[in-house]
């Protein structure tokens, strides 16, 4: 007599892989043969010293730069060029290391933006207010109310986020990526700037984006305690290469990353 | 060929009186940052100055002199009340502080000096000189040739002088300037001054072609193109655009002007400067941005 | 500095803080919802404008004031899309006042029965044809270097409107004159009537552009404005938002180009919208407050006022000791001399002033 064969689910494909993505400017190589894959759901950490390539890696990745080698996948679908509003279309949102917050216009302005996409009215639609175009405005603007809830910042919804302090303004640029509820969130030192307690409330609101949102998040970050509670994956970088993949754990023994924040020559 | 040769020398040398109006813009603009708009209105009145000396029964030297005096000083005082008190401001608005500027002056110049046209006599006859079977204006030629000097005299005060390293230097990083211990403000007042003499010189020569009259102030404007095609930072860039666009809008008129019913000088440097831009977006000489994100 | 970076975000005037900062819960539709509606005290301005204006203005108010005031902050409105919101620098405004002007002109002339309104809106529509066209290089040439392009089409259109002597029926000099002025039957060419009409369009067009400012076309245009890198990464079309702003911006200015020949001056030639008048536009908008919709208004009620202010002083306190002649340059001195002023105290122009103005007066029982 034979038992049926146990049959175990195949493992879910990876959200995001990059194969063998190479970079340079002028000369200069950003990124060599940088390959690592992101699981859905999963925070992956990316860390590394200083100009070891990492936002150059995010602007890849959200289409701003384009890379001389590689083949990006992303839900399925490869390329090996995209540009940004593509790539906010299928589902990827970001937030920028020197924040690229609209300055002219309010937190609350700023949020909505956002949502962008998710609007189908016209200029012309706009300008007669077409019930159509009402319905998606007032759409729009309970969006954005529900993300500076969450965000806490509601005191500062008509503030213009120029007159912000700084980490505020971070908060505010999260927000503006979570409006567009995207399947991939790309955050460039989200906690750069920020006091103890900050980051511990922005931790918390990465978790919550990535438990209730269900999105994937690929974060840069120097805190390696941050770094440690957060993420479930971790790839080092060191002069535009991968020098460690795997669980935080396992990398932060790792000898060759141990040298490379050193600085031991290798 | 003799008149397709006469046309585009004709248009060079035309074209190099228009790179000594945006050397004046280059100057201000590599050292401060700011696209001065009033530059023509300041030629006109370093011109208007010279001429009323002449009128009076000044001699030569000591009114050139005197004019010099009179555009440093005020170079000095726009500096002093219109710039500095905007220091910090985006560029936007030192342009348009500018643009203030270039009514003010052009209405004080109109009040006091009315509107006709003046004569200026440099002593060069435009009498034609002939080269090689080739008409030139002796004038035109006595214009490039003291563009050319100026040029070199620029050139050397940039390139010899401790003046001129700190003047390169604010023009690279105002903040590193400042931390070595140059004196911005001292340095700004020097260009500025700079700027006024190149307008003298500028103005001279345009009001000994033209007559100095109101339109002389209208020169920015064509001086515009000449900028964008060379870039605003680069003198060198100056002569190759004012070259480029004094030959092909003089090459325009006289080749694709009559399909149009003429006229078309007025805007053909534009469309030419729009399209160099699309080709290259910060201009032949001109710095490329490089934005950090 | 570059070139390419004019910063223009840092000029605009901020949004309205909501005054004593809104509530955190309960009912955000009410409160949003108050804020669109039109306020009360506007409410009573326009009341005035359609009602006590009529009945107590001379011809000479509604000609020589009211009437160039309202085009010009129709006009100042149109530039306040493109430049203020969207921050592409034009200095072709006038170019684009041009074409809606002849644009109109042509149309009621050689359209048997064409509607007056409707022969404005097509000179709109081929303001704003022209003003994408001349947008075009927007794609490619960023902050300062634009008004190479606006300034070709200044350019351009006073000399094609001049050459060809088509778009002015061969008139002599390029000289256009406004058609009968009637809508429906009703009579609109004496000073009243033609105070009414501008009033109706702008009031109508002010509405259109105030309501695309708070919409999602609005703060696209601002993102463009602000910082582009970011509105392409969210997905806003970079390419799409700029031609809207050109196509917008330039039917605005087209209509008010109408109205100033038709409603204001009754003749105009090309010259007539030349660099100088482009130049005016530009400035309303600089004193107004750049992205403000009601510094649109009171930069051209600056604008309008002041050459007048200027005359009454000069004959009042100096006694004809000054010839008019020099009244027009000391103008030009008084005007430069106030933009300059203004950049240096109040970068955001008087739509910032007034706001603080308001402010001060609204706390004043609670200021120390």
């Amino acid at each position: 007599m034979t038992t049926p064969p146990i049959v175990l689910a195949p493992p879910a494909p990876p959200l995001l892989e990059l194969q063998n993505i190479s970079l340079s400017f002028r000369g200069v190589r950003a990124l060599s043969g940088v390959s690592f894959e992101v699981a859905p759901r999963e925070i992956c950490a990316l860390i590394g010293p200083n100009g070891a390539g990492k936002s150059s890696l995010l602007n890849v990745i959200s289409g701003v730069y384009v890379p001389e080698e590689g083949e990006l996948t992303f839900a399925g679908r490869s390329w090996t060029r995209m540009r940004p509003a593509e790539a906010a279309r299928r589902g990827i949102a970001r937030t920028f290391q020197n924040i690229a917050l609209f300055r002219g216009m309010t937190v609350l302005e700023n949020v909505m933006t956002g949502s962008h996409l998710k609007r189908r009215s016209g200029l012309f639609a706009q300008a007669v207010r077409t019930p159509r175009a009402r319905r998606e405005e007032r759409q729009a603007r309970e969006d954005a109310e529900r993300v500076i809830e969450f965000l806490r910042i509601q005191r500062y919804r008509d503030v213009p986020v120029g007159e912000l302090p700084y980490g505020v303004q971070k908060r505010v640029e999260l927000g503006r990526a979570l409006a567009a509820e995207p399947t991939l969130i790309l955050l460039d030192e989200p906690m750069a700037g920020m006091t103890f307690d900050e980051k511990e409330e922005m931790s918390t609101f990465i978790l919550d984006a990535n438990a209730e949102l269900g999105s994937t998040v690929v974060l840069i970050e120097h805190d390696m305690g941050v770094v440690m509670d957060l993420s479930d994956h971790l790839v080092v970088l060191d002069y535009g290469r991968k020098i460690a993949d795997g669980a935080p754990d396992v990398v932060r023994n790792d000898r060759d990353v141990i040298d490379a924040y050193l600085g031991v020559t290798h | 060929m003799q008149f397709f040769i006469e046309v585009l020398v004709g248009g060079l040398l035309a074209g190099v009186m228009y790179s000594m109006i945006a050397i004046g813009f280059v100057l201000i603009y590599k050292a401060s940052g700011v696209f001065n708009f009033a530059q023509g209105a300041m030629v006109l009145l370093a011109a208007l100055t010279f001429v009323s000396l002449i009128e009076r029964g000044f001699p030569f030297w000591p009114a050139l002199g005197a004019t010099l005096v009179a555009m440093v000083l005020l170079g000095l005082a726009i500096e002093r009340t219109v710039l500095r008190p905007l220091v910090n401001r985006p560029p936007i608005v030192l342009f348009m502080a500018t643009l203030g500027l270039s009514f003010v002056i052009e209405g004080l110049a109109q009040t006091v000096w009315g509107s006709e046209v003046h004569g200026l006599e440099l002593g060069i006859a435009d009498t034609p000189l002939e080269l090689h079977g080739v008409m030139l204006s002796k004038f035109d030629l006595f214009a490039a040739g003291t563009a050319g000097a100026l040029v070199l005299v620029l050139a050397l005060l940039f390139n010899k002088t401790r003046l001129g390293l700190a003047l390169r230097a604010v023009a690279d990083d105002p903040l590193a300037a400042l931390s070595v211990g140059i004196d911005l403000r001292r340095v700004w007042g020097v260009v500025w001054a700079v700027a006024g003499a190149v307008a003298l010189v500028a103005g001279l020569l345009w009001g000994a072609r033209v007559g100095v009259q109101f339109s002389l102030s209208l020169i920015v404007l064509k001086a515009l193109p000449v900028l964008i095609i060379g870039g605003f930072t680069s003198i060198a860039g100056a002569i190759v655009g004012g070259l480029l666009v004094g030959s092909g809008e003089k090459l325009a008129e006289v080749y694709i002007g009559p399909h149009f019913g003429g006229g078309i000088e007025n805007w053909f440097p534009y469309v030419l400067a729009i399209l160099f831009l699309l080709a290259r977006p910060t201009g032949l000489f001109g710095e490329r941005r490089v934005e950090r994100v | 500095m570059a070139l390419g970076d004019l910063s223009l975000s840092d000029l605009t005037a901020p949004a309205r803080k909501s005054a004593g900062e809104g509530p955190i819960d309960g009912p955000i539709d009410e409160a949003w919802q108050a804020r669109r509606r039109i306020p009360l005290g506007w409410m009573a301005i326009i009341l005035l404008g359609f009602v006590a204006a009529p009945l107590l203005g001379t011809d000479y108010w509604f000609s020589a004031i009211l009437i160039p005031f309202l085009v010009l902050s129709l006009a100042g409105l149109g530039l306040n899309v493109l430049t203020g919101y969207t921050g592409q620098l034009s200095l072709g405004s006038s170019a684009f006042m041009a074409v809606g002007a002849f644009g109109a002109y042509n149309a009621l002339l050689r359209v048997p029965h064409l509607p007056l309104l409707a022969g404005i809106a097509v000179g709109g529509i081929a303001a704003a044809l022209i003003g994408v066209l001349f947008g075009l290089p927007s794609l490619r040439i960023q902050g300062f270097y634009l008004i190479v392009s606006t300034l070709a089409a200044q350019f351009v259109v006073e000399w094609a409107f001049t050459k060809f002597g088509w778009f002015s029926n061969d008139n002599a000099s390029g000289v256009i004159s406004a058609p009968p002025l009637a809508i429906l039957g009703h009579d609109f060419s004496d000073p009243r009537g033609r105070y009414l009409l501008t009033l109706t369009v702008v009031l109508a067009l002010t509405v259109l552009v105030r309501n695309v400012v708070r919409s999602d076309a609005g703060r696209g245009f601002m993102a463009v404005r602000d910082m582009d890198t970011a509105a392409a990464v969210i997905g806003i079309p970079i390419l799409r938002s700029k031609l809207s702003a050109f196509a917008l911006s330039s039917f605005i200015c087209g209509v008010a180009g109408a109205l100033w020949a038709f409603a204001y001056l009754g003749t105009v030639e090309p010259h007539g919208f030349d660099l100088d008048r482009s130049f005016q536009v530009l400035f309303i908008i600089i004193i107004g407050g750049l992205g403000s919709v009601v510094g649109s208004f009171l930069g051209a009620a600056f604008i309008v006022l002041l050459p007048i202010v200027m005359d009454i002083v000069a004959t009042r306190l100096f006694a004809g000791a000054v010839d008019p002649g020099h009244l027009e340059n000391l103008q030009k001195l008084v005007f430069g001399g106030l933009i300059i002023f203004f950049l240096i105290k109040e970068p955001q122009g008087l739509a910032r002033l007034c706001r603080g103005i308001g402010d001060r007066v609204r706390r004043w029982p609670l200021a120390r």
